[in-house]
């Protein structure tokens, strides 16, 4: 039983990184129907940004997160600006393959400004671990669960009840009508990448202190986020949630019941079983695209 | 698109073939004048915290003897490629030294899967290899051209199964990285655990990349071990020693080689005190006693490794490093004859290296016996020398 | 099928003869060798991608199993390369049938998702099959090939047979898509439900490509292995599965001489980026965005684009009215 807690609490804690990172891909997927695999160095960036500026800079924590947030988002502006607004004839798998490139490029500028080296940030608070009826749960968890949960209810009422929202969400269901009605949507399309990265850093920023921060470390969080956002079905905010939390205990409940090394195949024969059952997740619409 | 495309097919075709001829003819040749040493390292990739000292070494040893005059009169040039880790780059990079550059022997790469694949080339190109890689089946079965100064994951479980016994332990549980280095260092572990009387009671890997193994401790601490061996390269290793704190786990932890560098102080913080890891003597070289046979290059090494780059030293570069001394020692007097070469490097009997004294023979390529590895315990952030 | 569409073809093939008799120059022709599995490993995406329309970003699986399965027989097994090799192919065909059957009902990036799915299945158990594959450490001691007597080891001769199954394949490639096949294909790749709608049995269809394709990645695969002597998991990663994909739109897809630009320019970019050092990745990835932006169609497309371009400036050439 006090097993089976602590795979839990660490299966919730790995789901809610996977959660805030799939949040990053479904945002950016219902505006602009685009999967952007440099999403995972988005939070890598974000990651980085809040070493140097809490653990180097030491400036005061609240100021280092949002700082390093910004960055996230500011990245995010010029990705968008730079090279996918430049692009003539915006193709899905051409776009995609520039989000490819995007990576390797902001993998080589990280190594260069970080470089190679792994680098570690202090827990947000020093608490000792809580004992939860025998397991162990770090503060740290608690910290990615009620941020994860703050970011979540801010983008609900972002697209509930701002109307900027209303608008990004209009442009999602039907960017044509939307155009028409005088929504600008080459513009409503950025601030998509820019909710979109800006997650992503702060994914990045959460997870800092319970793993090492990398130049590298992107790659890995971006596949299992992706996973996760298609597990829940791409574009439902919901079901990125969902499979973020459902991909993290799995994989943990893989490691305890089965095999450590066979975690992840374990993860992936069910997201196959699920995908095959489910063909557009768990909650997304039956709406498919073509490449 | 399609439709279209089908068109335009006749035109394309004669370009598409004047494009790669031109990329051939854009493969830079070149002459070769000084000795010139080959180095494939994996300078980025996730085995650059090895690559990256190990190039920087082997730069810093060739300025030196250069600065020295060279060997022979002869000035030293070194050649560095690098692999990101990547058997198939390592390849092209030995292919590249081999046949481009004209080297006369290659030192890496750094990596096991990318010495093993480079190992036949370098063999049949009839040129001396010396590997900076751990894995114990790059010199086992020996092979005529290829050598490594790594010290083998043999010598670094002898060492932790050698202070597991004096301190009355005796089921342990294993945490290995689901990598070639994880890999090696678990078959050595379950190899040698028999005769060092040992009972392993749990085996769990992990991802390199994974960002949490308390799934992983939960497991192992359930089956109840006396002692725990986690056998990985940063970060993750960090991170097992931070899960084993926060499920205060109170069996001692046992690091790998791995991490022997004060990178992994840094990174496990607190968390590091009380770990107990094997480590070439480059960590304790200022606690060594003044007639240790190390002791002067040792200190050399760090200083000017300090000097030069302004960087924690580790023990990693020293691999490079000792290739190259190992590597000018042989090369006195053969006028650039790599079968000489080889032979000399066979032939070295006691070099004071930073990773151990070597003695290499036709049976033995890499020539380090136990005496390469000392155990050290981290207190105070700082490494502590074990009897 | 007249002689001129093939014109192109016999140009191609002899420079091949003629790099491979001139071009003695060992590392030369081991880039030019790795341009050519990576030729075929494009090939065979390019006809899933291009002219299917359906992705895979797990490719690499294949190109795995058909290494693994050849590498696995001939060292523990001391099968001969050759029968080794049959059994690789018909593994792979069995495994992307079964596979494909599922998998091939999902589209867009679900499909993607599915194909990534399993390419990580294949890599972790590449990685955890203990003494069978050799784990993650690798397995050594693959045998190069003989065919006859004659030792293929030799580059000069790996080249002629890399090329030569390459230049088969290319001529394989155009003749399906010339054929009621490639229509069909083409058809499904504009629109799926158009084509079903006039009888094209599209899930068939798909999934014979996705065979093929993945058949042809084997072969990539054991051609691989038998080079090296030595495989290990990495190699079969979910990177390479993305570089494929990456090849197959730089290079241009629907297009077989695409296929052979993918992957000779991003075979040759590591190549020529060294100089960079540590600015390689940024530069690398930079090219990859800019070949993007400005030629969103592929080499293939912007070469023809710039051709013409060249053509209409040039006065007194251009014979159209």
């Amino acid at each position: 039983m006090q097993e089976l807690l602590q795979y839990l609490f660490s299966g919730v804690t790995n789901g809610a990184i996977y959660a805030v990172i799939a949040l990053g891909f479904s945002l950016l997927y219902n505006s602009t129907e685009l999967i952007n695999f440099a999403h995972g160095e988005f939070a890598m960036l974000g990651g980085l940004s809040l070493v140097t500026l809490w653990a180097g800079l030491g400036l005061p924590l609240p100021a280092a997160l949002i700082l390093a947030v910004g960055i996230g988002v500011g990245a995010g502006f010029l990705f968008e600006r730079l090279a996918i607004r430049t692009v003539r004839r915006p193709d899905p798998i051409v776009l995609v393959i520039i989000t490819v490139g995007a990576s390797i490029l902001l993998r080589g500028v990280a190594m260069i400004l970080w470089g190679k080296d792994s680098h570690s940030v202090p827990f947000f608070s020093d608490h000792a671990p809580l004992a939860v009826m025998g397991a162990r749960l770090l503060p740290q968890s608690l910290w990615i669960l009620a941020i994860a949960a703050g970011l979540i209810l801010a983008l609900r009422a972002f697209f509930k009840h701002s109307l900027t929202g209303k608008a990004m969400e209009a442009c999602a269901v039907n960017p044509k009508a939307a155009r028409l009605i005088g929504i600008p949507t080459g513009r409503m399309n950025l601030l998509a990448f820019m909710l979109s990265t800006g997650t992503g850093a702060v994914a990045g920023v959460i997870i800092a202190p319970i793993t090492m921060c990398s130049y590298d470390m992107g790659t890995m969080l971006g596949l299992k986020g992706f996973c996760a956002a298609m597990l829940g079905g791409l574009g439902s905010l919901w079901g990125a949630l969902m499979g973020g939390f459902l991909l993290g205990i799995l994989e943990s409940a893989g490691v305890g019941l089965f095999s450590s090394g066979y975690k992840d195949a374990i993860a992936f024969i069910l997201l196959l079983l699920i995908l095959y059952l489910k063909p557009a997740g768990l909650l997304g619409a039956a709406k498919i695209q073509r490449f | 698109m399609t439709s279209h495309n089908t068109r335009s097919h006749r035109q394309v075709r004669p370009i598409a073939c004047l494009i790669l001829m031109t990329m051939l003819v854009a493969l830079p040749l070149q002459a070769a004048e000084m000795y010139k040493i080959g180095g494939i390292f994996s300078v980025t990739g996730p085995a650059s915290f090895l690559g990256d000292p190990e190039k920087r070494s082997l730069e810093m040893a060739v300025a030196s003897i250069n600065a020295a005059g060279g060997i022979d009169g002869r000035l030293l040039e070194a050649v560095i490629y690098d692999t990101e880790g990547d058997p198939q780059k390592a390849v092209s990079g030995i292919n590249k030294l081999i046949n481009k550059d004209r080297v006369l022997a290659v030192i890496g790469p750094s990596t096991t899967p990318a010495t093993l694949a480079v190992k036949s080339f370098a063999e049949r190109a009839r040129i001396p290899l010396i590997s900076c890689a751990a894995g114990i089946a790059i010199t086992d079965p020996v092979t005529p051209w290829t050598f490594k100064t790594a010290q083998n994951d043999v010598l670094a479980v002898a060492a932790i199964y050698g202070h597991m016994r004096r301190q009355g332990i005796g089921r342990i549980a294993l945490l290995t990285v689901a990598n070639a280095f994880g890999e090696s260092g678990k078959q050595q572990l379950e190899k040698q655990a028999g005769a060092a009387g040992l009972q392993i009671v749990a085996v769990e890997s992990f991802g390199d990349k994974d960002t949490d193994m308390t799934a992983q401790l939960t497991k192992i601490r359930s089956a109840g071990p006396d002692a725990i061996v986690c056998w990985g390269t940063n970060p993750g290793p960090a991170v097992v020693a931070k899960n084993v704190q926060q499920l205060e786990i109170k069996a001692p932890l046992y690091q790998s080689h791995g991490v022997a560098s004060p990178k992994f102080i840094e990174l496990a913080g607190a968390a590091a005190e009380g770990i107990y890891l094997p480590t070439g003597k480059i960590l304790v070289a200022d606690l060594l006693p003044a007639d240790d046979p190390q002791k002067a290059v040792l200190g050399d090494y760090v200083r000017r490794y300090q000097e030069k780059f302004n960087l924690p030293v580790s023990g990693f570069g020293g691999y490079a490093y000792d290739a190259m001394q190992l590597l000018a020692r042989a090369m006195v007097g053969t006028g650039g004859d790599r079968q000489q070469i080889r032979d000399n490097l066979e032939n070295i009997q006691n070099h004071a290296g930073v990773s151990g004294v070597f003695s290499f023979s036709a049976q033995d390529h890499n020539g380090l016996g136990p005496e390469a590895f000392v155990m050290v315990r981290i207190e105070g952030g700082t490494w502590k020398l074990e009897k | 099928m007249s002689l001129k569409p093939l014109l192109p073809y016999l140009v191609l093939a002899a420079a091949v003869v003629l790099t491979g008799l001139l071009v003695d120059n060992f590392y030369a022709l081991q880039v030019l060798i790795f341009i050519g599995i990576n030729t075929l490993l494009a090939l065979g995406l390019n006809m899933l991608m291009g002219y299917a329309g359906q992705i895979s970003l797990g490719h690499a699986a294949f190109y795995g199993l058909g290494a693994y399965a050849s590498g696995v027989l001939t060292v523990h097994c001391q099968w001969s390369p050759w029968p080794a090799l049959a059994v690789a192919l018909a593994l792979a065909a069995a495994v992307a049938w079964l596979v494909g059957l599922p998998t091939l009902r999902l589209s867009g990036y679900y499909l993607g998702m599915g194909t990534l799915g399993f390419g990580m299945i294949v890599f972790i158990v590449f990685r955890e099959g203990g003494a069978l594959t050799g784990g993650a450490s690798g397995l050594v001691g693959i045998p190069p090939l003989t065919l006859g007597g004659v030792d293929l080891s030799d580059p000069q001769r790996y080249f002629f047979l890399v090329w030569t199954v390459v230049l088969g394949f290319m001529l394989l490639c155009r003749r399906l898509i010339d054929s009621r096949v490639g229509r069909a294909l083409r058809a499904i790749h504009d629109s799926e439900q158009a084509a079903r709608a006039v009888g094209v049995d599209t899930h068939r269809f798909k999934l014979q490509v996705f065979v093929l394709s993945a058949v042809m990645a084997a072969l990539g695969g054991f051609l691989y292995a038998h080079l090296i002597g030595f495989i290990s998991p990495e190699s079969f990663n979910f990177m390479v599965s993305v570089r494929l994909v990456t090849m197959v739109v730089i290079g241009g897809m629907a297009s077989v001489w695409g296929a052979l630009l993918g992957a000779g320019l991003l075979t040759l970019l590591p190549e020529w980026l060294h100089a960079f050092a540590d600015f390689e990745m940024i530069v690398y990835g930079a090219i990859l965005i800019g070949v993007m932006i400005f030629l969103p169609q592929g080499l293939t497309r912007g070469l023809i684009d710039a051709y013409e371009r060249l053509r209409r400036q040039a006065p007194g050439i251009s014979s159209a009215p």
